[in-house]
Parts: C-alpha cells; sequence; structure tokens
C-alpha cells in the first residue's frame, strides 16, 4: 500500500478525521482500523464497491452508529457523538442514498421538518418559503414550495434531499450518492454549488458508483475495501485506474463484444411503437423502430428520461404503446399480456430489482423459479424434483452465491440478487432479454460477471438488449450502440464508437 | 461479494442457533399456546377435557376454521376480507329459503328443490358475491379494506331484505318432498367425529396441498409478497386476486351452510363480527398481514386457541366481559411475535 498517506502527517488541514475506527455486527466486521480525514473546505471522495463499509463509515462519522473501537476526532480534539442530532448539532449533516422525504408533504416541510420556523403565530410559513426559494434559486431548480413532493420526478427528489442538507449551515456535508437520478445538467448544478460551498470553507464527503463523475469534483480520494482502507491520495495523483485497480484489486474488464459466430435472423423487430405520456407533454417514446438479430447484443444508452425504461416496460407488455408494433421472431405480440410474451420467449429484467424484481417473502429458489412454474407442473400440482433441478442449474448457471435454493433473499449481496432476477428470466428459455440498467447498483465485479453471462449466451443466440446510463458499459460487450434522446434514436454506432461521441448525440454537454 | 455474503449467513445461522429454543417457541408458538390452553383448563375445570366438549367444541371450530381458510388466502394475497361474516349469514338464509320451497307464482308451484342443489346453490352465491369483492379489488382498484367493507353491509342489508328481519327455523325438510337430509352436515358423524370437522379437514388439507404444491399456490405467494414482481414473472396478478376473493365467498357460504345445519335455522343476523374471529385466527397461526406469508397449519391452530380459549373461560365460569379481554389480548400478542420474528429481516435492509 504505498498509495497510503501518512495519517495524520498534515493535521493544519483535517476538520474531522476518524482513527483507527473499527465496527462489527456480532462476528462481521464491517470496518477494519480505518483512518479517515476531512479536510477542511474541499472534497474528500470515498469509493469503494458495495459492502466495503463506505456507508458504515459515513454512519459513525454522522453519530447514526457508534464505533466499536477507534476514536473520531473534530478540531483536533477526540469527541463522541451521542446521536444523529447531536453530531447535526455540531455541524455535521448527511445526504443519505435512499430518499427520506415524506411524499405527501410540500417540498418546503418537507426541507424544514422536525425544526420548522416558529413565528408569533404558528409556523412562520413566509419565512421557510423565502428560504426555500432561495435554495431552489441556488440549486437553479423552478421547484414551488407548495409542490407535493410526490408531485416531483425522481431527480427533483433528490434535489429537494440535498436543499434540505443545505438548509442546515453546517461545516462537514455527507453525500451518500447524490446524483443517482440526476441529469448531467443537474449534476452540473450541484457540481457548481458544492464547489461554492468548498469556498465558503465547507467541506464536503462525497460517495458516488459513478467514478468519472466523482473525479471531476474530488480533491482527495480515499479506497476502501472489504471493511479496511486500501488507498488513499490527492486528487493530483490518481485516475480511474488507480481508483478501481485499488477497488477490485486488479484492472477490472467490463468484457469484449462475443465474436466468431454469425448472427441469426431477426428476433425482436419494433416498427413505429409510440408510447404516449398519460401526463402529457411529449411522447414518451417517438415512432421507434429497431430489429435485434439472434445472438447480437445492443445496448441502448440515454440519459434519465431518455425513454429507455418506457420502450423496454413496453415491449415487455408492462405498458401500453399508443401505435405500433412489436414483432417476435415473425408474430405480432402487441396484443398479448406479459405471461404470454414470456411464453413465446420475451423477458424483461426490470430496472428496480427489490420494487419489480424480487419477492422479498420468498426463497432464493422459489423466486428464480418464479416465472418458470409451467415447465415444472405436472398436472395440478408442482414438481419439487424438476423444480430443484431448475433452480440448482441456474444458480451454477448464472453463479448466484448463496448457500442453497432455500437461502432468504436478503441473505444475498446486490449483486447476487440481481443474478436472481437474470437467472428468474434465464430460467424461461427466452429468445430475446431485455435488460433495463442491469449494472444498477452492484459493484464492478458482478457487473463484469453479469456481462460475462450475457455475452455467452448471446453466442448460443440469444437476442440481448440492455440499457445503461454509464458510458463505460455501452464499450462492453455491445455489438451495436444505440443513443435515445427524447423517445427517439439519436444516433446509432458500432463497438469501434468512442464515448465522447456516444455522449454527444445523448445531448449530454461534456461536464469539464 | 462473497465476502458480504457469508457473514451474513453465518451470523444468522449462529443467531439461530443460540435463541434455539426460543425460536422453538416462537415458530410453534400458536402450537404451545394451544397445548397449554388444554393443560390450563383441563385442571381448572373437571368438564373442559370430556368428549361432550371437545364435541361443542370442534363443531364451533369448524365454522371459524371454514371461513379463516378463505381469510388466510385473501390475507397471503396482501389483501382482507370483511364480509365473510355477512356472506355467511346471506348463504344461511338462501339456504332457509330454498328448503323452505320456492314459490313460482305464475306457475302456482312451489319448488322444494333437494339438499344438494340448495348446497351448491348456496356455494354458487358465495362464489358470486366473493368475486364482486374480487374485480372491485382487482379491476377497480378500490382498496380491499373499502370494497368487502361495503359488501359486508349489502350483504347483510340483502339478508335482513329477504327475511324481514327474521329467522328460518325447522331445516330438516320433509320426507315426502325428499329434501331431508340438511342437519347431516352439522349434527351427523363418521367414526365419532362430526361431519363439519371432517368438512373442515377436508378444505384445509385441499388448501394445504393448493398453497405448497400448485402453481396457483406459488402465484398467490409471490402475488402477496411483491405484486410487481409477479406480474413481470409472468404471474396472473388479477386472476389470482379475483380468485382468492372468490374462493373466500365460497368458503363463507360453506361455513354459512354448516352453522345453519348445526342450528337448523338460519337468520339474517347470523355470522356477526365473524369476520374479525376469522382475521385473528389467521393472525394468530403467524400470518403477516402484509401478504406473502401464512400458512394454513398456522391458521388452523389459530382457530383451536380462540375456540379452545373462549370456551375453557365460559366453562370455568369467567364473566363475558373478561372473556373478550383475553380473546383481545392474545390476538395482541400473536402480532407482537409476528413483529419479533419478521422485523429482523426488514431491519437488515
Amino acid at each position: 500500500m504505498n498509495d497510503v498517506t501518512q495519517p495524520g502527517s498534515d493535521p493544519r488541514g483535517v476538520l474531522l478525521a476518524a482513527r483507527n475506527v473499527s465496527k462489527s455486527y456480532g462476528n462481521v466486521h464491517a470496518l477494519r482500523g480505518v483512518n479517515f480525514d476531512i479536510h477542511r473546505g474541499q472534497v474528500t471522495t470515498l469509493f469503494g464497491e458495495n459492502g466495503a463499509g463506505k456507508s458504515t463509515l459515513m454512519k459513525i462519522l454522522s453519530g447514526v452508529v457508534q464505533p466499536t473501537s477507534g476514536e473520531i476526532i473534530l478540531d483536533g480534539q477526540p469527541v463522541t457523538f451521542a446521536s444523529a442530532t447531536d453530531a447535526r448539532d455540531r455541524g455535521i449533516s448527511i445526504i443519505h442514498q435512499e430518499l427520506s422525504l415524506a411524499p405527501n408533504l410540500s417540498v418546503r416541510d418537507n426541507i424544514f421538518m422536525g425544526r420548522e420556523i416558529s413565528g408569533p403565530t404558528g409556523v412562520d410559513f413566509a419565512e421557510e418559503e423565502r428560504q426555500v426559494r432561495k435554495l431552489m434559486a441556488d440549486l437553479e431548480e423552478d421547484i414551488s414550495p407548495q409542490t407535493p413532493v410526490d408531485e416531483l420526478r425522481l431527480g427533483q427528489q433528490q434535489i429537494v434531499e440535498i436543499a434540505r442538507a443545505l438548509s442546515v449551515d453546517s461545516r462537514i456535508l455527507i453525500m451518500d450518492e447524490p446524483t443517482s437520478a440526476l441529469s448531467a445538467t443537474e449534476v452540473e448544478v450541484l457540481f457548481r454549488v458544492i464547489r461554492d460551498l468548498t469556498a465558503k470553507g465547507v467541506s464536503i464527503v462525497y460517495i458516488s458508483h459513478h467514478l468519472e463523475e466523482a473525479l471531476q469534483i474530488t480533491d482527495h480520494a480515499v479506497v476502501l475495501r472489504d471493511g479496511a482502507m486500501t488507498a488513499s491520495a490527492p486528487r493530483d495523483r490518481i485516475d480511474l485506474n488507480w481508483i478501481v485497480r485499488n477497488m477490485v484489486g486488479d484492472n477490472y474488464d467490463l468484457g469484449t463484444p462475443p465474436l466468431g459466430y454469425g448472427f441469426g435472423d431477426v428476433a425482436l423487430s419494433v416498427r413505429d411503437l409510440t408510447v404516449r405520456d398519460p401526463a402529457g407533454g411529449f411522447n414518451l417514446v417517438d415512432r421507434l423502430s429497431l430489429d435485434v438479430r439472434a445472438g447480437e447484443v445492443v445496448c441502448i444508452y440515454g440519459l434519465m428520461g431518455a425513454g429507455r425504461t418506457e420502450l423496454l416496460e413496453t415491449v415487455a407488455g408492462r405498458m401500453r404503446a399508443a401505435s405500433g408494433q412489436i414483432v417476435l421472431e415473425g408474430h405480432e405480440v402487441s396484443h398479448l399480456t406479459i405471461a404470454e410474451r414470456i411464453a413465446r420467449g420475451l423477458a424483461l429484467v426490470p430496472e428496480d430489482r427489490q420494487r419489480d424484481g424480487l419477492v422479498q417473502t420468498m426463497s432464493v429458489g422459489e423466486n428464480l423459479s418464479l416465472a418458470s412454474i409451467r415447465s415444472f407442473t405436472r398436472g395440478l400440482f408442482t414438481s419439487t424434483r424438476l423444480e430443484r433441478q431448475i433452480v440448482d442449474s441456474t444458480i451454477r448457471k448464472v453463479t448466484v452465491k448463496t448457500s442453497g435454493g432455500d437461502a432468504t433473499i436478503g441473505s444475498l449481496s446486490g449483486g447476487n440478487q440481481q443474478k436472481v432476477v437474470i437467472g428468474k428470466m434465464l430460467a424461461t428459455n427466452p429468445r430475446v432479454i431485455l435488460l433495463d440498467e442491469p449494472s444498477r447498483g452492484i459493484d464492478i465485479g458482478a457487473k463484469g460477471e453479469v456481462f460475462r453471462l450475457l455475452a455467452d449466451r448471446a453466442r448460443e443466440g440469444l437476442a440481448v438488449v440492455y440499457s445503461t446510463s454509464e458510458v463505460g458499459e455501452c464499450l462492453s460487450i455491445a455489438h451495436r450502440i444505440i443513443v435515445m434522446h427524447r423517445g427517439r434514436i439519436s444516433a446509432e454506432f458500432d463497438s469501434s464508437v468512442t464515448k465522447e461521441q456516444i455522449m454527444a448525440a445523448s445531448g449530454e454537454a461534456m461536464v469539464a | 461479494m462473497s465476502e458480504t455474503t457469508a457473514p451474513r449467513t453465518t451470523a444468522k445461522a449462529e443467531a439461530a442457533g443460540g435463541l434455539g429454543i426460543g425460536r422453538l417457541l416462537l415458530e410453534g408458538r400458536a402450537f404451545f399456546a394451544l397445548i397449554a390452553i388444554i393443560a390450563v383448563f383441563s385442571v381448572l375445570s373437571p368438564n373442559y377435557f370430556t368428549l361432550a366438549n371437545f364435541l361443542i367444541m370442534s363443531s364451533q371450530v369448524a365454522v371459524y376454521g371454514i371461513l379463516a381458510i378463505g381469510m388466510l388466502l385473501v390475507i397471503l394475497n396482501g389483501g382482507i376480507d370483511l364480509s365473510v361474516g355477512s356472506i355467511l349469514a346471506l348463504s344461511g338464509v338462501i339456504a332457509g329459503a330454498l328448503m323452505q320451497g320456492v314459490e313460482i307464482a305464475p306457475l302456482g308451484v312451489i319448488l322444494y328443490p333437494p339438499v344438494w342443489a340448495v348446497v351448491v346453490l348456496t356455494c354458487a352465491l358465495g362464489a358470486l358475491v366473493g368475486s364482486v369483492n374480487g374485480v372491485l379489488v382487482a379491476i377497480f382498484r378500490v382498496p380491499a379494506f373499502v370494497a368487502t367493507l361495503g359488501v359486508m353491509y349489502v350483504a347483510r342489508g340483502i339478508a335482513l331484505l329477504l327475511t324481514n328481519g327474521l329467522t328460518y327455523n325447522n331445516l330438516s325438510g320433509r320426507p315426502e318432498l325428499g329434501n331431508t337430509g340438511f342437519d347431516w352436515l352439522g349434527f351427523n358423524r363418521l367414526g365419532g367425529i362430526p361431519i363439519s370437522v371432517l368438512v373442515l379437514a377436508t378444505l384445509a388439507v385441499l388448501t394445504g396441498l393448493m398453497l405448497s404444491r400448485s402453481s396457483f399456490g406459488r402465484w398467490l405467494y409471490a402475488s402477496g409478497g411483491n405484486e410487481r414482481a409477479a406480474d413481470l414473472s409472468g404471474v396472473p396478478v388479477k386472476r389470482v386476486q379475483i380468485t382468492v376473493y372468490t374462493l373466500s365467498g365460497i368458503l363463507s357460504a360453506i361455513a354459512g351452510l354448516v352453522l345453519a345445519s348445526q342450528l337448523t335455522s338460519a337468520g339474517p343476523t347470523a355470522g356477526m363480527t365473524y369476520e374479525l374471529t376469522a382475521i385473528a385466527a389467521v393472525v394468530i397461526g403467524g400470518a403477516a398481514l402484509t401478504g406473502g406469508r401464512g400458512t394454513v397449519r398456522g391458521t388452523m391452530l389459530g382457530a383451536f386457541v380462540i375456540v379452545f380459549l373462549a370456551n375453557g373461560l365460559v366453562i370455568i365460569g369467567v364473566s363475558a366481559y373478561w372473556q373478550t379481554v383475553f380473546t383481545g389480548a392474545v390476538i395482541v400478542l400473536a402480532v407482537l411475535m409476528n413483529s419479533i420474528r419478521y422485523g429482523g429481516s426488514i431491519r437488515k435492509r
């Protein structure tokens, strides 16, 4: 670990520090002797795969949990935070990864939830609204204080979450994945706000899975792996490769397009597909046509709101098309139900695996076999033996790391949960598989495994269509890259394209 | 990945090992509660542990148990069915009316359908009312609580309208009309076991098989656990939803027949608050009201616990008011234990 700077070598700029902090839950070591410095007026980014201990460390620094051993040093003095409120009173606030807004309340009420401004006649709503307007102006968002949060799209809700953290004047602001639902422009604005804050002396701790994005804003990088710190260095000494190397241990590879075989006939053909926005405005999908051949891997790239999810969900039968045709191996399927489409060989792996992919009350095995129950039903009853065969062979094929089919879903890591959802759909023996952001929220190691798995199936003649919002993932196993913008295909490339070309076609300005 | 998975599972296994006896008690709590109830009341009263009393109790269990099976199906789906007590009353009344003879005025004849036809027609009525619940919930997206609350009032109202508030007495039929045998369901025994208990046992076994071994059972657990995921996996979620409410309606009708047969009378006010007893049985049996978790075995134990407790309290002479208090305490205790059992997995996320 020659990249590690000596802790405490420059104590002058360090505002808050964790010294040799460990945290155990039972005999599980979430953190092992971690040293972490937050520099005054700078952005410190914490990198690490899922389960590396990032969130645990942030919870310790923001007073949500107490460390098992080690100490926290604030302004050179050892401190103990009794609670999150205690930490907040000392100027440390945190934006959690999961949104914690009350959807039924207005933006104003959410921002001042729990610390309403009192006036002579109860809550001083006028003053609260004035402050909200100012925050929104800083964030360049046109959101009225009176708007109920559930009328905002996800990205705007995230802005409200950020505004709430900003409304507390804190010295240290911890941001856990603040940009996951933001558009490129909104990210740009957020970064400007972060720079304004650091200029005022506020220290930022930033966590993101979006490595390239985080590199643009960070001043210091710290990498965690398996609960231990593997490296830390200032911005000028690091690059993407350095981060990834320290995160996963060695060079990573998301794969290359599978080669050495010819594509088959057109497996999926979408003709002039249009999906209307129930709320009015632009069509979500606008007269889009697309052909995918057997054995071909197609990547759909686009920003949030480009219509990727709507396209895939309409093809799979979740959403209704206003017009257009969906043809699977020569048969029109637009009038069929989801179940009938699955039976014909068209399967969707949804974007949100917790909400749409997994049944948490069922075991790993029951989840894996859920979409193919008919194949192991004999007469009235299901066959335990046939089901076990399907479950065991799927666990093997998609390499789910689990103690077996009877394990609970909650015992799996994010990447393995995603493999369960993919395995469930592959068990239906599809001809075409659609995957909406298959890499969302899983670490790089699992991403590589998922892509390798899909490439292998493509070689066997499966048509694969996946969507992504990370450019790097387009340049992995896809033979063809399609860029969507406002419901249409704005560009189509082969695998020799560069990242810059893809981003330019998506309407995404390159953030400097 | 494997690093995060492995410690979690070992931690869990360890916790389970450490709390071995506690967990056993928690898992089998309804069973142990039942044993405790029988033991305590047998000591307190010599009249409790007698064949006569067990026959009385089991015929009560039959009615509640049949209702609770239907309720379990609906609760597994993540819904609730408040209309079962009313459907029970309506079914009893319709069966009573059919037994008393249907007068077809224009022809000037009175039809006396045979008992099997009465049973079939009554079950069909239960299915119809249940499917109204199902369609309201699945197709029109009315919250289950509201839809079945409405149907509860409507069915009760119709039962009152049909009878003008009166009760059909003497449903034993007349030999010359060929419609005797209605009391067979409630009074007769087969090998010493009341027919109604055999009906309950058969229904419980069939439902248990359906839940554990049929694809419909799997669909039901999946759509109760996560409807969106089930839908995207090709589970016909709306069909499942309509089916469970329909089955609950049919089972309510069967319970209505059993009750009417036991009493050889059918009144429009029968089965008041039975829906709450059925819900209590399901909950005591360990099912989660959020859907996706629960078994027939548990629900049956729940029904036995409620009836055996209430009966024991009557026998030792506890006042009816205290009985209500005890029943309520048992329900709350059961739900408390449910949150201990399921809470762990939720907090982990």
